[in-house]
């Protein structure tokens, strides 16, 4: 796997170390979103996906995760992007959820761990109209750039 | 204190007194006299209290405890077992079992005081103590023989009236039982006194320098803060005699008077239990050493199923031996790995395959072994049918008895929990249906107690259980008449149908033949549920009976559910599992023997339509093979109907370890769970049953 880089946590954070939570950051198309680690099982490469018939078009089957059986689904689909691209740097991030038990989603790429504190990240405002801010729970700014961090119960959640 | 860690073990352990409670008094009933039951009882039930106590279920505590008391008098021979009685302590069973599951539910006891029980075991200690009358009248409970201590004693002998706590009972019963003196002193100060509170201080160091002061009333500080009126009481330990302590308080001035007795442990409980200390404290501590060991019954937690989470997970208790061989299993795995390591370093190839097989030969074992971990005796299950029987015969008013064999033989855990309900209701069957009435049994030349068998054995790969009666057996014209009454019938079809057809008929749904509905069974639904709770654990059952000589109902189970024989096909490319158990045939079609009819496609396969189910249609995916081909029909049965899948190819029989799905995608109705294929790919396994 691509070496992932921790940053983050510079002199004036350390005091709200203990605060700060640190996010995987992954790619879906051209924005970034961020995942908890704390959810995080296992990160996997792209592998071949048993499909499960009359299931929602966003499940993409199922996966054998050291004789595991685990559900994969596809957050492009799940957020109304384009299908997925099966590319070199395409991975499934094994997710446990206490709710929902473990599911893998497939995202473009993943490409670092970054640690953010309580100051770094406002909360997403809530907007009833567009659909996709559902899935957000805030965003994280991280080195002039923009991380959307998900909501994973509400990814997870079946509509 | 934080008892939330302990809870588990406190279910586990719960359960396990309870059960064994259920079995002891039922022996009990049987030989009132032996010793070594009434002891086990003894223990069981104070090691429920103990425990109930340490995890601050008061209810629960102050039920076990008058149980206790009751227990104590049949040991001291004091009280004898009667029926009645016995019913009380099944009914009290039956309250801390209700306990126990408020608390794995909610982990909470609820807030039932069962204060009826109560007053019931109080009756009957009330009337053994009154020279073993039945307890018909005269119920004077618990709370009131209490109050009477002090009226009866001289008033000035305060300290009987101190309340003992839960610890400092340990402490007086560990001292008890190590022959110390235990007294009760009572100090009363001079009405004149000026500085009580200095004097009581005074004489409460000279008994503290001769004993040890075990509770204190009012507590030391009171006394310190003079937050107390002219007496105050102790209970004390010493190594000397009463005397000399009464002597030296006395001596402090200002002081009216000193009195003191020795102090009766649980002299603050009901009074006759005070005879029975000196027993009951070494029983204490015997039983509070060996808590665990005195049981050998697996624990058998969650058999209800509750719509919220339960507060504990389920357990299995394993055997350290078996763990041991999984150890040294896994041990050698580690090892074949090294040595491969070790190839692969260096020049290889040659060790290659002798790795390989001693890897095979570990895995093989290893499942094996893991296997049995998962094996739990039946015992658990069966182990409450003695008292259910014996319930039922006072119910329905016969008189019967259950033998039982078999009851080591392993199963599954997962199957052993389902297989309760099923085998309950064939056995309240053998009981309510199968056994006659005594006067008719007279009649007949058995004897006058019916009997019910339920043996369990290992049979090849299947576990056999039997519940076998010697009753009147299925009268098989009244179950033709009824099931033409019924309409689940009709009186052409009856004529064709063999004896074992029209048996069968009684597992149709809404079939009962009892003349009256009863509160045991007779709602028409019993055996069909068997039925299907059977075959959803993969199993099977059957019934073979003989008019006036009784019938057997014989259940048949996998040992254990993860591991099936599956036929492998293909559609469209995928790879799917349909399990053996439900294949008849397979056939070779062609397209021209499909027909249509009522717009349904269906074969005519050697005279019977059977309909076909295109499983491209329903996994929804293309077939890979052109309309005009051979189609490939596996006909699958589920109980009495037949249909024919289309599959584009067969792959071969394997045997599959069975995955579950998941609850993220358990929706999928014809996908009963996955399996892992040789070459790590995930097949899905098909439900015939949901597809018919």
């Amino acid at each position: 796997m691509d070496e992932l880089r921790v940053s983050g946590l510079d002199g004036a954070d350390v005091k709200a170390g203990y605060d700060a939570q640190q996010y995987i950051v992954i790619k879906l198309g051209h924005e970034q979103y961020g995942i908890d680690i704390k959810f995080i099982d296992n990160i996997v490469r792209m592998q071949h996906i048993t499909r499960v018939p009359m299931v929602a078009d966003y499940l993409k089957g199922v996966i054998n995760l050291r004789g595991e059986v685990i559900p994969v689904m596809s957050l492009r689909i799940k957020m109304g992007l384009p299908a997925d691209e099966m590319t070199k740097a395409t991975r499934i991030i094994i997710l446990k959820l206490e709710q929902h038990g473990t599911i893998g989603i497939i995202v473009d790429e993943v490409r670092e761990v970054v640690t953010l504190s309580p100051s770094q990240i406002e909360r997403a405002a809530y907007d009833g109209k567009e659909d996709k801010t559902s899935f957000i729970m805030g965003i994280g700014k991280h080195e002039n750039e923009l991380i959307s961090l998900l909501d994973l119960n509400a990814v997870a959640l079946e509509k | 204190m934080d008892v939330n860690q302990y809870l588990e073990i406190f279910l586990d352990e719960t359960k396990e007194h309870l059960e064994s409670l259920n079995t002891q008094i039922l022996n009990l009933e049987q030989e009132p006299e032996d010793t070594d039951t009434i002891n086990e009882i003894f223990r069981a039930a104070h090691s429920l209290k103990g425990m109930a106590g340490t995890m601050g279920y008061k209810r629960m505590q102050t039920l076990t405890h008058d149980m206790e008391n009751v227990f104590s008098e049949i040991r001291n021979g004091t009280m004898k077992v009667n029926s009645n009685l016995i019913d009380t302590l099944f009914q009290c069973l039956d309250a801390l079992e209700e306990y126990t599951n408020n608390i794995q539910e909610t982990a909470d006891e609820g807030t039932n005081d069962n204060q009826q029980l109560i007053n019931q075991l109080n009756e009957y200690l009330n009337a053994s103590k009154n020279g073993g009358e039945a307890p018909a009248k005269a119920p004077a409970p618990a709370a009131e023989e209490k109050n009477e201590v002090p009226e009866e004693g001289a008033a000035e002998e305060k300290w009987k009236t101190i309340n003992v706590g839960e610890s400092e009972q340990v402490v007086l019963e560990a001292a008890k039982s190590q022959g110390k003196n235990i007294f009760g002193i009572s100090v009363y100060i001079q009405e004149n006194c000026l500085l009580k509170a200095a004097r009581a201080f005074q004489v409460y160091k000279e008994i503290e320098e001769r004993s040890e002061v075990i509770v204190c009333n009012p507590p030391v500080q009171d006394i310190e803060d003079e937050k107390f009126d002219l007496d105050f009481s102790l209970i004390v330990i010493a190594d000397c005699e009463l005397d000399e302590i009464l002597k030296s308080a006395g001596n402090v001035s200002e002081i009216e008077k000193v009195v003191g007795a020795v102090y009766e442990v649980e002299v603050s409980e009901a009074k006759e239990e005070a005879e029975t200390t000196a027993v009951a404290t070494q029983e204490e501590k015997k039983s509070a050493k060996t808590p665990a060991k005195t049981q050998n019954a697996p624990a058998k937690a969650n058999e209800k199923k509750t719509a919220g989470k339960p507060v504990a997970n389920r357990t299995v208790r394993v055997d350290i031996e078996k763990l041991d061989v999984l150890m040294n299993l896994v041990s050698e795995l580690i090892i074949a790995k090294n040595s491969m390591v070790a190839d692969s370093r260096g020049e290889g190839g040659s060790g290659f395959r002798e790795h390989i097989e001693y890897l095979e030969s570990v895995t093989t074992n290893l499942h094996e072994s893991v296997m049995k971990v998962r094996m739990v005796p039946i015992e658990s299950v069966v182990s409450k049918f003695p008292r259910m029987i014996r319930d039922l015969s006072k119910k329905l008013n016969k008189k019967m008895e259950l033998y039982m064999s078999g009851e080591e033989t392993e199963l599954d855990r997962t199957v052993v929990d389902e297989i309760g309900d099923p085998l309950m209701h064939l056995l309240r069957n053998a009981a309510d249906h199968g056994l006659e009435s005594g006067e008719l049994r007279i009649k007949r030349g058995k004897p006058e107690v019916g009997s019910i068998f339920l043996n369990a054995y290992q049979d090849g790969n299947n576990v056999v259980i039997e519940v076998k009666d010697d009753g009147n057996g299925i009268d098989v014209e009244s179950v033709k008449n009824k099931a033409i009454e019924r309409g689940v019938i009709t009186a052409d079809q009856a004529l064709g149908m063999s004896e074992k057809d029209i048996i069968n008929l009684l597992f149709h749904a809404g079939f009962s033949t009892a003349k009256t509905i009863s509160d045991v069974s007779g709602r028409g639904v019993g055996l069909d549920v068997v039925k299907s709770k059977i075959e959803s654990l993969s199993g099977e059952v059957e019934v073979k009976s003989s008019l006036e000589e009784g019938s057997t109902w014989t259940i048949r189970l996998p040992l254990t559910l993860a591991i099936i024989q599956a036929l492998m096909v293909t559609v469209g490319g995928e790879k799917y599992a349909i399990s053996l158990g439900s294949i008849q045939t397979i056939e070779d079609i062609s397209p021209d023997d499909v027909k249509l009819v009522e717009n349904r496609e269906v074969i005519n396969l050697r005279g019977s339509v059977i309909p076909i189910i295109r499983l491209s249609r329903e996994l929804d995916i293309e077939s890979s093979k052109a309309p005009d081909e051979n189609i490939m029909v596996v006909i699958v049965k589920k109980g009495e109907r037949y249909a024919g899948l289309v599959v584009d190819e067969l792959i071969g029989q394997q045997e599959i370890v069975i995955k579950s799905l998941g609850k993220y995608i358990s929706k999928c109705r014809i996908i009963s769970g996955a399996t892992i294929l040789g070459d790590g790919e995930v097949a899905l396994i098909l439900d015939a049953n949901a597809l018919i």
